[in-house]
């Protein structure tokens, strides 16, 4: 249609040619009034610029080949990881200040093997089904843990009592509308108190693919990614959560992982099937974490001291600003 | 004749109608009800108790301000002492009509009952509300989903316990062959090997059908419940015959250690295996 125009008639051994390029008018798909048409024409332009692309990736791969060893280096591509903003605080391995921050501050104790972590777990007031089933679930993971029903007694009461009865850490699940949503996790003989927003929850039941139930053996503890100084800090915390010799023979780990300031949490049983493989099983439930503010006595959030607050306007203007 | 015009049959815009009862809303009526003696516009002496910010005033209306609606009401704050402030009341209203006396004091023995409710409440407990802003939490939902995408979790647990494993944590729990022994020995089974092909790969085979078992279990028992083993181990030695010889190459290496490998890998007890491990040491020697 409408091609009388153009470079037929010269029986042009080009027909683009230079001179006379009188292309037919074209029109873009989107132009087409018919929606099946103008579809068919959408998936043919689709596949047309697949192949165009395909074709453009062989030939940079036969390039590259052929360059050998002269090739330029592969482009590697941007992750947010990679983009990081670089954190001052990072800490440095060796850094001898924050080793010795470390052997003085208030997880030293449980770090020299003085303390033997007992942990009291309990929620807010009048807790619904699913936050009361997730408290047992969490208390068989963590050995040494003790559930206790709040009944509407104020946390300020109960800490001294806590730390009487020789308790040393108090996890306090928040709940709201019937799914735990919040977390504070406590270090009771005078210790700071992180307050962490929980999402994302799955009890056992809802895993799939899971194991049987967890033994009453000591996991081994797995803490990824905690580079700052604050970040040091917080994985210490869930350390001291965990007795400090793991037994090897129950084979299960709990892994404590940070990406981005969300700490994902996971209980898995892991099987060596042979020297560079091993297969891991989730048991457990599972969460996330986001610290929201972390502060340096114990439960307090009138007079408290706070380390670190999140403060939205000020930290989350920088998709590459992370501060775990 | 106020009343007879507002209060009973037209209308007034402090009254409001239920199903049962009249109600008035006017702030200086005393009892809050549309009644002919507690309509602050129809009574020309009036009293009522009102509080404001924890402190009990005695409002009184008299016949001669009635030309002054500006200094109409006249306040009388009450003591705090709640029977000092009774007879404040009883002093202020002397001589008026019984009805509003009464219902004055009534009113301020409610009012005191709940401002002491008030101060208890405060001391205690008293949950605060945050509100969820949608468009954060959403943000925030999006970007937990992208961080757990980029953290591969179970890669990197897999990861950091072979490295655990490496840096022989786990002490001699699990005896896999270390990596300088296994080269060593590769090097010295493929020049071996070179030699006389047949007649190692006849021996080999017993062993390696012996040592395939064990792995096959290995490779095939990966995702699936590690109590399905026991079912898997009865189909593997089926297929150990398909194995191709090429894997003897890799697998070559533990030769010397398998014996140990079998019972101490396997946490649960499976006896056939060290069955198979007895006949082992036999054909040991031969390839030895």
């Amino acid at each position: 249609a409408g091609d009388g125009s153009g470079p037929e008639p010269g029986g042009g051994s080009d027909s683009p040619a230079p001179e006379r390029v009188l292309f037919p008018p074209t029109f873009s798909v989107s132009e087409i009034k018919n929606k099946q048409r103008r579809h068919f024409m959408f998936l043919r332009w689709k596949q047309q610029q697949r192949k165009e692309k395909l074709a453009l990736k062989k030939k940079r791969r036969k390039e590259r080949e052929a360059l050998g060893d002269k090739a330029p280096p592969k482009a590697i591509p941007k992750t947010i990881e990679n983009q990081r903003v670089y954190d001052e605080t990072t800490v440095d391995p060796n850094d001898e200040e924050v080793a010795f921050d470390e052997a003085t501050d208030e997880f030293a104790p449980y770090f020299n093997r003085q303390t033997v972590p007992k942990i009291l777990i309990t929620t807010s007031d009048r807790p619904r089904g699913r936050t009361v089933r997730f408290c047992e679930q969490l208390a068989t993971v963590i050995p040494n843990s003790h559930v206790y029903y709040r009944r509407g007694l104020a946390l300020k009461r109960i800490i001294p009592q806590c730390i009487a009865r020789d308790f040393t850490d108090l996890i306090v699940i928040n709940e709201d509308r019937k799914i735990p949503n919040g977390l504070v996790l406590s270090h009771l003989p005078d210790g700071p108190t992180a307050h962490f927003r929980m999402s994302s929850v799955r009890l056992r039941k809802e895993i799939k693919r899971k194991g049987k139930e967890p033994t009453e053996h000591v996991p081994e503890v797995i803490l990824n990614n905690f580079t700052t100084r604050l970040g040091h800090s917080i994985g210490r915390m869930f350390a001291a959560l965990f007795p400090h010799d793991p037994q090897f023979i129950g084979r299960q780990v709990a892994t404590f992982h940070n990406q981005r300031d969300y700490i994902f949490f996971r209980f898995h049983r892991y099987i060596f099937k042979s020297e560079k493989k091993v297969g891991i099983q989730e048991l457990g439930p599972r969460f996330t974490l986001k610290l929201r503010s972390l502060q340096k006595g114990t439960f307090d959030s009138k007079f408290g001291e706070y380390e670190w607050i999140h403060k939205r306007r000020e930290m989350d203007t920088s998709r590459r600003k992370f501060h775990l | 004749v106020v009343w007879s015009m507002l209060g009973n049959r037209q209308f007034c815009s402090y009254k409001m109608t239920t199903k049962t009862q009249n109600f008035c809303r006017n702030e200086y009526n005393l009892t809050g009800l549309c009644n002919r003696s507690s309509c602050p516009l129809a009574n020309s002496q009036y009293a009522t108790v009102r509080e404001e910010k924890g402190r009990c005033y005695l409002y009184m209306k008299t016949i001669e301000r009635a030309a002054f609606p500006r200094r109409l009401w006249e306040r009388v704050l009450l003591s705090k002492n709640y029977e000092k402030a009774l007879e404040e009341i009883d002093e202020n209203l002397i001589y008026w009509p019984r009805f509003i006396r009464h219902k004055c004091k009534q009113r301020f023995t409610k009012i005191t009952q709940y401002l002491i409710r008030i101060r208890k409440l405060t001391l205690k407990r008293q949950r605060k509300l945050v509100p969820l802003r949608r468009k954060i939490e959403r943000r925030e939902n999006r970007r937990e989903e992208k961080a757990l995408i980029a953290a591969q979790l179970d890669n990197a647990i897999e990861k950091e316990l072979l490295e655990r494993l490496k840096k022989d944590t786990y002490g001699d729990i699990y005896n896999f062959p270390i990596h300088a022994f296994d080269k060593a020995l590769q090097q010295q089974d493929a020049e071996s090997e070179s030699e006389s092909d047949a007649e190692r790969e006849e021996e080999e085979d017993d062993d390696e059908d012996v040592d395939k078992r064990e792995f096959v279990e290995a490779e095939d028992s990966e995702l699936s419940d590690f109590e399905d083993m026991d079912k898997l181990e009865t189909s593997s030695e089926e297929e150990q015959e398909e194995e191709e010889v090429e894997k003897k190459a890799s697998h070559s290496k533990s030769k010397g250690k398998t014996p140990l490998k079998g019972p101490a890998r396997r946490k649960r007890p499976y006896i056939e295996i060290e069955y198979e491990e007895e006949t082992e040491p036999s054909s040991k020697t031969k390839a030895a």
